[in-house]
């Protein structure tokens, strides 16, 4: 089994949201930079799983980012993973950042390929289709769980206000979300590991953008909260219907 | 050229988010001059020509029962099909588990560009300019679509549903339905419950209640106020309520007109599947929570306490025993 794992890299989930150069430019400087949540504890953890059940699989990951990706590549690596690939560019849209994983998966041979639902920073939730599409592969969204016998696969997914489990052929795309497996902690054998797995850099191919962020904003503040005291919570009933007017 | 809106139905209803993407694109439609219509695939028994009340001059429908089954292979080849003969400009979905499964795929396909969870109409004055929330809702940005063909997935609970007048022409599209490459071997469904994602108001229950069996008051308040029921991510862990219920940033972010937080301290995290809700209620024992400072209202109480007291005052606002 050939199995490919993308991962993006993200701000961390505390990190201060600041806009600079006339609002066009998120700042980067003392941001602390992580594996995207879905793309790490689901899509990556499931892979590695499955190359624990069946070890004679292959796990490759993919990122499309600058030099400093790296870092957060190898801590991917610590965790799994034969050999990753870096596509050298700075992420666009995800049009852009599918077209680049594209590239490479098209002729990778990849049986399976697994994305996290969206990205903590842009939410986008788009990479996974796009790439399904421009690959010709089908597309499983919101899986919260994936089991495999032989070429068939068995995904759980999240429909609104419940759950499907469907049967399909590999090979496939699929979308992980939370339930997909358990974050895991990297160890020391891990994290040395990691330093000498091979990390392909490997130069972008031309993409036409089809979006662009122009500008960002921060919404405004809200207003403070108003307390209300736990003896009268009647008034909070009478504020939420005749003040916010929302019940 | 024109305006296309999917619709997107289940067990024989029109599913709301739709009828606020239809009012959506009529409101596009009317906004650049072109005209708004709609797509429906599969069969629903509804009159499809009421939608005409929507804004929305043409619904085009491949009425295939097997097309019930959402499958997105299908759906992205049939609505690509569908865009190009009816020269669309613009095509909307809604930023819902159907829209996620077709709408980055139809981009790759249509090779238009894509803005996912929109939160308003586009600017259309100078280019074609889309705000969506980023950063988990603690910012927004504005996307500039630069494709002559544009797909915008709108998020849910954003745009009003305003009915006017008028009957939406029907047109049933011959394209020929394929077996899908999938089988589904069971549903289930939480019968009876407002998917959160649609729910108008939301009451949700943190670590704070103790344990799954002290969540009579929580379902009681959210059975009142027509809500839907949520829970942090804690809870869920630990298996006090179902994990379609949490709502967090690894989780399902909602917007609702309110959200009730009840014993939930307030970790970025939660704020971030939550902070888009229009307001936001707080109640906690402890006054030092963070929560309080992303809330609109809060009380200082002890939950078991006050949740009592709120039931019985919903109660006599509703008029109810």
């Amino acid at each position: 089994m050939k199995i490919l794992v993308c991962i993006s890299r993200t701000p961390d989930t505390t990190a201060k949201i600041a806009f600079a150069d006339n609002n066009r430019k998120f700042v980067t400087e003392g941001v602390q930079w992580i594996l995207n949540p879905y793309d790490e504890w689901y899509a990556l953890v499931r892979a590695i799983e499955i190359k624990e059940k069946d070890p004679s699989s292959v796990l490759h990951l993919v990122t499309v980012g600058g030099p400093d990706c790296d870092v957060v590549i190898r801590k991917a690596l610590a965790l799994g993973g034969d050999e990753a690939f870096r596509v050298n560019t700075e992420p666009q849209d995800s049009y852009s950042v599918a077209s680049q994983i594209a590239a490479i998966a098209r002729d990778g041979g990849y049986d399976l390929i697994l994305t996290g639902k969206e990205t903590i920073d842009y939410n986008g939730a788009s990479v996974g289709g796009m790439l399904a599409t421009l690959i010709d592969l089908p597309f499983m969204s919101l899986a919260a769980k994936l089991d495999l016998a032989g070429n068939s696969a068995t995904l759980v997914r999240e429909t609104e206000g419940g759950e499907e489990t469907v049967e399909i052929k590999l090979p496939l795309v699929v979308g992980c979300q939370k339930g997909m497996a358990e974050q895991r902690i990297p160890n020391m054998k891990g994290i040395m590991g990691a330093r000498s797995k091979p990390l392909k850099v490997v130069e972008p191919v031309n993409v036409d953008l089809f979006t662009e962020i122009v500008s960002f904003e921060l919404p405004p503040p809200k207003k403070g909260v108003k307390m209300i005291s736990a003896e009268n919570p009647e008034e909070l009933i009478t504020a939420l219907h005749d003040e916010a007017k929302v019940i | 050229m024109s305006i296309l809106v999917f619709i997107d139905h289940s067990e024989g209803q029109i599913k709301k988010t739709s009828l606020e993407a239809l009012c959506y694109g009529a409101a596009l439609a009317k906004q650049t001059g072109v005209s708004a219509e709609g797509i429906l695939l599969g069969q629903i028994s509804e009159d499809l020509t009421t939608l005409g009340k929507y804004g929305v001059q043409k619904i085009h429908q491949v009425e295939n029962e097997s097309l019930n089954l959402v499958d997105a292979e299908q759906y992205i080849r049939i609505i690509s099909s569908l865009a190009e003969s009816s020269k669309a400009s613009v095509i909307i979905l809604s930023h819902t588990n159907t829209g996620r499964a077709i709408a980055p795929g139809l981009s790759a396909r249509l090779k238009a560009g894509l803005v996912t969870g929109a939160i308003s109409l586009p600017e259309t004055a100078n280019g074609f300019l889309v705000k969506k929330n980023v950063f988990s809702g603690k910012a927004v940005c504005t996307v500039s679509i630069k494709t002559s063909i544009k797909i915008i997935s709108l998020n849910p609970n954003v745009y009003p549903i305003v009915s006017g007048s008028g009957a939406a022409e029907i047109v049933k599209e011959n394209i020929p339905a394929q077996p899908a490459g999938f089988v589904i071997k069971s549903v289930s469904k939480a019968s009876g419950e407002i998917p959160l994602t649609e729910a108008e108001i939301v009451v949700s229950g943190g670590r704070g209640m103790k344990g799954p069996e002290n969540w009579g008051p929580i379902e009681e308040l959210a059975k009142l106020l027509h809500a839907a029921t949520a829970c942090s991510r804690p809870v869920a862990d630990a298996g006090w309520r179902p994990h379609h219920e949490h709502v967090g940033q690894t989780g399902i972010a909602i917007a609702p007109n309110l959200y009730i937080a009840v014993g939930i301290s307030g970790a970025i995290q939660h704020l971030a599947g939550v902070n888009r809700s229009k307001v936001i209620v707080v109640i906690n024992k402890d006054p030092e929570a963070p929560f309080f400072k992303s809330a609109d209202y809060g009380i200082v109480g002890d939950a078991f306490e006050v949740l009592p007291g709120l039931i019985q005052a919903v109660k006599k606002l509703k008029g109810v025993a």
